[in-house]
């Protein structure tokens, strides 16, 4: 599965639209790790813990919206996008969506 | 009175600890600038000539990071009397380069590239008191293209 956030895809073709794709996910934050967290408001810097957190909902949110092209027998999802809302104090939706289309195969 | 004291330490750590924090990591940044510095970013829709690359893949970079107690405060008494708060720009300046950064690193496997369609998200995820800015979180996500 290809994914790219462009609207074609260099040196192939794209023979079919198969439609919008999307993958979500809401992860709220771990207690123990919001009180890390909390402690590092006061002295600054990277949350390890929270990046390492948000990267993994995302690649899940990737993951689900691969699977729904690969239902439709897609074999490249195009124009990627991710969105990240906060919908509850402590929880975050993670969203990604794109089209998914079948490319001609690889000369 | 141990309030004001205890609010007096807070600050005296935020910027003891905040500040070496920032210094460290605009000194990282910098290095690891110099050293991506061949790994060109386009925010233009597509590359100029598209059929003269064979492979490309999406590739992101994603930072948390965390405003200091100092910070804060700087920002709460800012916002009493406007103008710019010199204190959350640096921050988020911070966040933005070391994602581009990271997603810069994503891009190792298809070296030398280069990625188009870049976009950059920015999204704060708790509120610090007062509604003011707590944490941010920078994605930035791209096409990385090569021949």
């Amino acid at each position: 599965m290809l994914l790219t956030n462009l609207e074609v895809v260099p040196g192939r073709r794209v023979i079919e639209h198969l439609g919008l794709v999307q993958g979500s996910t809401v992860r709220a934050k771990h207690a123990g790790k919001d009180i890390v967290a909390g402690i590092k408001n006061v002295f600054g810097g990277e949350l390890k813990a929270y990046t390492e957190l948000l990267q993994e909902s995302r690649e899940e949110a990737l993951q689900r919206m691969v699977a729904q092209a690969e239902a439709l027998e897609a074999n490249a999802v195009l124009n990627v996008r991710f969105s990240t809302s906060s919908i509850a104090q402590g929880a975050a939706e993670l969203f990604a969506y794109g089209t998914a289309v079948r490319l001609e195969e690889s000369p | 009175m141990t309030e004001i004291l205890v609010v007096c330490v807070l600050l005296a750590l935020g910027y003891g600890f905040g500040t070496r924090a920032e210094r460290r990591h605009y000194a990282s940044i910098r290095d690891r600038e110099e050293e991506l510095a061949g790994v060109m970013i386009f925010s233009a829709r597509l590359p100029p000539e598209p059929e003269r690359y064979s492979q490309s893949r999406l590739v992101c970079g994603s930072v948390v990071i965390s405003v200091d107690y100092f910070k804060a405060f700087v920002a709460g008494m800012r916002s009493l009397v406007g103008g710019r708060v010199t204190s959350y720009e640096s921050l988020v300046d911070r966040a933005r380069r070391e994602a581009i950064l990271r997603m810069k690193a994503d891009a190792r496997d298809l070296w030398p590239c280069k990625i188009f369609n870049v976009k950059l998200e920015t999204s704060s995820i708790s509120k610090g008191g007062g509604n003011t800015l707590g944490t941010v979180e920078v994605l930035a996500y791209g096409t990385a293209v090569a021949d």
